[in-house]
């Protein structure tokens, strides 16, 4: 049974397996990863921290790349707006 | 094949070359632009666009405060991506030393008519909560602000071209002087008079200025949507920014209309190269995270480099080039060329009219006893 941990995304509780990243938990909660300046929804595209489509808010810091931070049990992640 | 002729062909479209350029076509004269690359794309792309009254001499007050009131009185003209706020500086203290400061600035800038506010640390700490707790103060300037630059300047151009005024851009210029303007391709224009605004790169075209690269380190972050709410400016800047044979950098950030923080300053002598240097952009930043520590989570986008045009007496070069009859200079504004270029532009159509200017002329007058003697004065 690999380990599972919980984090929020948007107020609501998700589980994913330990390693997966802040992206892999927007995807599972299936919220955006951010708002565009013009108000249109973002998220993962290159994946390896390049492009900074993923942007998000997490533990009350905006703008963390989610796809290179790794989810830790408890963190509070949130569209980044 | 002849050479097309203009009353005035300025060299550099640098918002100094762009303001002058607009004053002379507003007066009806033929204009003619040069630049080797972009209009603004110099130093003026590196400038931060604080528009900012100073006070290292009697002659820096009077053209940072008359350039600034001309700002004002554009200000309904100005396009919404200038981005022109008035926002207004504070002069940060952090001891009791640099509190004295703050009150012999006060009383220069209140007996010359200039809206000031001693700041406490309390009322710091209310404006400013992002600044580190702990420092002793501050000076604010309401009416000063800021703009974006490269957008200030293309307005400038615009306005002159509105007037008449050609642009070449992508053209190097070759050797001005005696009514020519010749280009690397053969070209030449002929002017009545020629206009050099090539900051940092004036001297090349006229040897003899005493002007000097002094490179600076730009950083933009990620939007923060309220982290800063005025250009906060350290007063150690006086010490550090003025202290002129070594490196150094300042504690210099600045709110922008998008949300972001403009972080500077650096200033280096002697450098020729482009490239971001990483020893002083860590110093740069470890200056402003002593000062704004949440810095420190902020995430930067972007970072560049430019070159201000410094002289020896920090005053610029505005005026007739005593060895040639035919031109004039718009040069050496080091960081304030933004601030100054309008007042700049009218000083210049003032000299090449015959009319009085709004301020004394003397202080920036290229034949002024030699800048090196006032710099050890």
């Amino acid at each position: 049974m690999p380990e599972l941990l919980t984090v929020t995304v948007n107020g609501r509780s998700v589980a994913v397996r330990a390693g997966a990243t802040v992206a892999a938990a927007m995807m599972i909660a299936a919220c955006d990863c951010r708002k565009s300046v013009s108000g249109e929804p973002r998220g993962p595209l290159c994946g390896m921290g390049i492009c900074f489509e993923c942007r998000a808010m997490i533990d009350g810091i905006p703008h963390r790349r989610s796809c290179q931070i790794v989810c830790v049990s408890g963190m509070e992640i949130r569209t980044d707006e | 094949m002849s050479a097309a002729t203009y009353d005035v062909v300025i060299v550099g479209s640098g918002i100094v070359g762009a303001a002058c350029a607009a004053e002379c076509a507003r007066e009806g004269m033929r204009v003619a632009v040069a630049d080797q690359e972009m209009v603004g794309g110099g130093a003026t792309a590196a400038g931060m666009g604080h528009i900012v009254v100073m006070d290292d001499s009697e002659a820096q007050f009077a053209l940072t405060r008359y350039s600034q009131q001309l700002w004002q009185g554009l200000r309904s003209e100005l396009p919404d991506d200038v981005e022109y706020e008035q926002c207004g500086t504070i002069w940060v203290a952090a001891d009791d030393e640099e509190m004295d400061e703050v009150r012999r600035k006060q009383s220069y800038y209140s007996r010359r008519q200039v809206p000031v506010e001693v700041l406490s640390a309390r009322d710091l700490e209310r404006l400013e909560p992002n600044l580190r707790k702990g420092l002793a103060g501050g000076l604010l300037v309401p009416e000063d602000g800021v703009l974006y630059p490269p957008c200030a300047a293309r307005f400038l151009m615009e306005r002159a071209q509105a007037h008449g005024a050609s642009l070449d851009l992508g053209v190097r210029v070759e050797e001005i002087g005696k009514g020519r303007v010749r280009l690397r391709n053969g070209a030449e224009f002929r002017a009545g008079t020629i206009v050099n605004a090539a900051g940092a790169w004036s001297p090349a075209l006229t040897p003899g200025i005493d002007v000097k690269k002094r490179k600076g380190h730009l950083v933009i972050t990620d939007r923060y949507p309220g982290f800063v709410g005025h250009q906060l400016v350290e007063l150690g800047y006086l010490k550090s920014a003025h202290s002129s044979a070594t490196d150094s950098v300042a504690f210099n950030v600045q709110p922008r209309r998008t949300g972001q923080v403009l972080i500077g300053s650096s200033r280096q002598y002697g450098v020729e190269s482009k490239e971001v240097d990483h020893a002083i952009l860590s110093r740069m930043l470890e200056r402003a995270q002593a000062y704004m520590p949440a810095l420190e989570h902020k995430s930067a986008i972007r970072v560049w480099t430019g070159f201000r045009a410094a002289t020896p007496d920090k005053l610029p070069l505005i005026g007739p080039w005593p060895q040639d009859s035919t031109l004039y200079l718009a040069t050496g504004h080091e960081g304030l060329g933004i601030t100054t270029s309008l007042a700049t532009a009218r000083l210049l159509v003032d000299q090449l009219t015959g009319r009085r200017s709004a301020i004394p002329v003397e202080p920036y007058l290229p034949s002024r006893s030699s800048t090196l003697e006032h710099a050890h004065a």
